[in-house]
């Protein structure tokens, strides 16, 4: 008798409950798909279109003239060396910047506001900072190259490495740290060959995901590294890379262009998210040691 | 006793060491630096030098940018980022309109890539069964990866061809004549625009949002969850009376993120905005942002004039992220020292 009456007045309310309730879970479900949907419809459209223009002349030509044959090769091995002397230059400097943070600085204001910097240079606009390295360097020295470039994308790289850098130091116990002192080991023993050397794979996996940033960046290279239709070795004359032949070939008029600009496009995916899953499964590996 | 003097007593094992400085020194008490030599000196200093270096990099970014921002600012003055005018064979030039183009954008952005985010940050934290919880998220976090030059190809060869013939005509059906919503759906319906540009700004903001909005919401401490739980909540009710009140701060922080990305995106823009500087209430007119305006036209730009003031362009886009992503960070980090306090 009494439940009936209490569904009866209840369950009205009840029911509208239940229902928000599912409907705004039904809602965050939606959501997730939502996501998903663009993320396999943009790589259908990368994959069906790359592999279609996948060819082995890609990687043994050079970048051709509109309405011939040609493939990526100096446009690819110019990215490469872009990107590596990047990363050789940004990861001593991150790391080490990392290490103030983590071991030195600590609360401290130099190092709070260190911190709060590379969190806001992280997400600066990558454009901004093509720009900048045109303004010190490009229009300096009066001719663009891929000395710039690279300097361009160190400066995108160093806030990634960084912040991987102090966030992995921050995860080893401080017990290791106390043994090694213990020993007799002055502070930068201690730091360079037991902590750092303890949180190995996760400083690599932050090199790795600066890389793969790094891979990716159009915007920086516009107007620094810019581009060059022919094989360019020399670092110090505009350089032929990936990102930017891209843009060029996609928002030209020639089928041919926009072929190759599909295929660059491919490699360039596939580069980035190999690098990224290797990254991944790097530091798993670390964290489960 | 032993415990103090551990610090010490350090010295005295220093003969191992070939370091003449440090065993002169075992005398004055406890000081750890006494304890440590030159080597570890110039080594918290090396690394000091390149923290400074971090530091120094945005005073330099602000620094050289405003020196070579000088012509146009003498120039135009203030009035640049209020005049709507791009003519570079008069050379006159004036911000408003790549302003309006990226803060159109931008908020097109949010708007449909808050509630989006909010939804896969909530399935990930409430709903997913754990198995699927890494895949998804690593997922989700793939469209982050994307570099942004795929976006634009996309956005262009696949995306805006389709949104141009069946999405567009059919929002102006619906949207065309109602009052102040109408004008922002007027033109022709060609996919290429700020609309598009919006939308697709959206997708790419949504794996920032909701992987910053997932690491707030995981940090809420169980108890709260169970006991709302307990007195018979559902589920949608302990997230938006508990969980979201607990982590306010930071999902607005998260947001405050997914905002500074969508500011300085410039590749996937370029593609799609399609370049006119022109401010116009309808969202299907081209447009132009300030980071597209500066990929399409830098190059090409011979006169000084027109130089700076695209210079001039990129600084007032690097404040403005510089603001949004600074605040963003506060709030983030307000919550994530609060929780301690709290739990």
């Amino acid at each position: 008798m009494t439940t009936a009456s209490f569904d009866r007045a209840s369950s009205g309310r009840y029911r509208k409950r239940l229902f928000l309730n599912r409907f705004n879970l039904a809602m965050s479900l939606a959501t997730m798909a939502f996501g998903m949907a663009f993320l396999l419809w943009i790589l259908t459209v990368l994959f069906v279109n790359g592999f279609a223009a996948l060819a082995p002349t890609l990687f043994t030509q050079m970048t051709p003239p509109p309405g011939s044959a040609g493939g990526l090769l100096n446009a690819i091995f110019g990215s490469v060396v872009i990107v590596g002397v990047a990363t050789f230059v940004s990861t001593p400097i991150g790391i080490l910047a990392g290490i103030y943070l983590a071991e030195f600085g600590k609360d401290g204001w130099l190092a709070s506001a260190t911190r709060f910097i590379n969190d806001i240079l992280l997400s600066a606009p990558s454009i901004v900072i093509g720009l900048f390295v045109y303004t010190v360097y490009v229009a300096q020295v009066g001719h663009f190259s891929g000395w710039a470039g690279s300097a361009a994308l160190a400066l995108i790289a160093i806030p990634v490495v960084v912040r991987t850098t102090e966030n992995m130091l921050h995860l080893v116990p401080s017990s290791l740290r106390e043994a090694a002192i213990a020993l007799g080991a002055p502070m930068w023993k201690v730091i360079l060959m037991v902590t750092l050397k303890a949180v190995r794979g996760g400083v690599i996996t932050g090199v790795l995901l600066a890389v793969a940033r790094m891979s990716g960046e159009t915007a920086p290279l516009l107007f620094t590294a810019l581009n060059n239709q022919f094989w360019s070795v020399n670092m110090d004359q505009p350089m032929a890379n990936l990102p930017v032949v891209i843009f060029q070939f996609a928002m030209s008029p020639f089928e041919d262009w926009k072929t190759l600009a599909w295929a660059g496009a491919l490699v360039i995916t596939l580069a980035v998210l190999v690098i990224n899953i290797l990254a991944r499964t790097f530091f798993r590996q670390s964290a489960a040691r | 006793m032993m415990d103090t003097s551990a610090s010490m007593t350090l010295p005295g094992t220093m003969d191992l060491r070939v370091e003449s400085r440090g065993q002169r020194e075992p005398k004055p008490p406890a000081r750890r630096q006494a304890a440590a030599p030159w080597q570890d000196w110039a080594f918290e200093h090396t690394t000091m030098s390149f923290a400074v270096l971090v530091l120094a990099m945005l005073l330099a970014i602000i620094g050289a940018l405003s020196y070579a921002a000088l012509p146009a600012l003498e120039k135009f003055g203030l009035g640049f980022l209020f005049t709507n005018v791009w003519n570079p064979v008069k050379s006159e030039f004036g911000a408003l309109a790549p302003i309006y183009g990226t803060l159109v954008t931008s908020a097109i952005a949010l708007l449909i890539g808050v509630p989006v985010s909010f939804g896969i940050a909530l399935f990930l934290t409430e709903m997913c069964p754990p198995i699927l919880k890494r895949p998804l998220g690593t997922a989700v976090e793939l469209l982050a990866a994307i570099p942004s030059i795929i976006y634009g190809m996309w956005g262009l060869f696949v995306f805006a061809p389709l949104f141009g013939d069946y999405v567009q005509p059919l929002l102006q059906k619906i949207f065309g004549n109602i009052w102040i919503v109408g004008p922002l759906f007027k033109g022709a319906p060609n996919g290429i625009g700020m609309l598009s540009a919006g939308i697709i700004l959206s997708v790419m903001v949504i794996p920032f949002i909701s992987s910053v909005m997932r690491d707030v919401f995981e940090i809420v401490p169980p108890v709260l969850k169970e006991s709302a739980y307990a007195i018979g909540c559902t589920t949608w009710e302990v997230v938006h009376n508990v969980v979201l009140p607990y982590t306010k701060v930071g999902v607005i922080g998260g947001i405050m993120l997914g905002l500074g990305r969508a500011l300085g995106e410039t590749m996937a823009v370029t593609f799609i905005i399609g370049n006119a500087y022109r401010i116009s209430s309808s969202l299907y007119e081209p447009g132009n942002s300030i980071a597209s305006a500066l990929a399409n036209e830098f190059n090409e730009a011979a006169d000084p004039v027109h130089r700076a003031s695209l210079i001039t362009l990129g600084l007032v886009l690097f404040v403005l992220t510089l603001i949004v992503l600074g605040l963003s960070r506060l709030l983030i980090s307000q919550l994530a020292k609060g929780e301690g306090r709290r739990t």
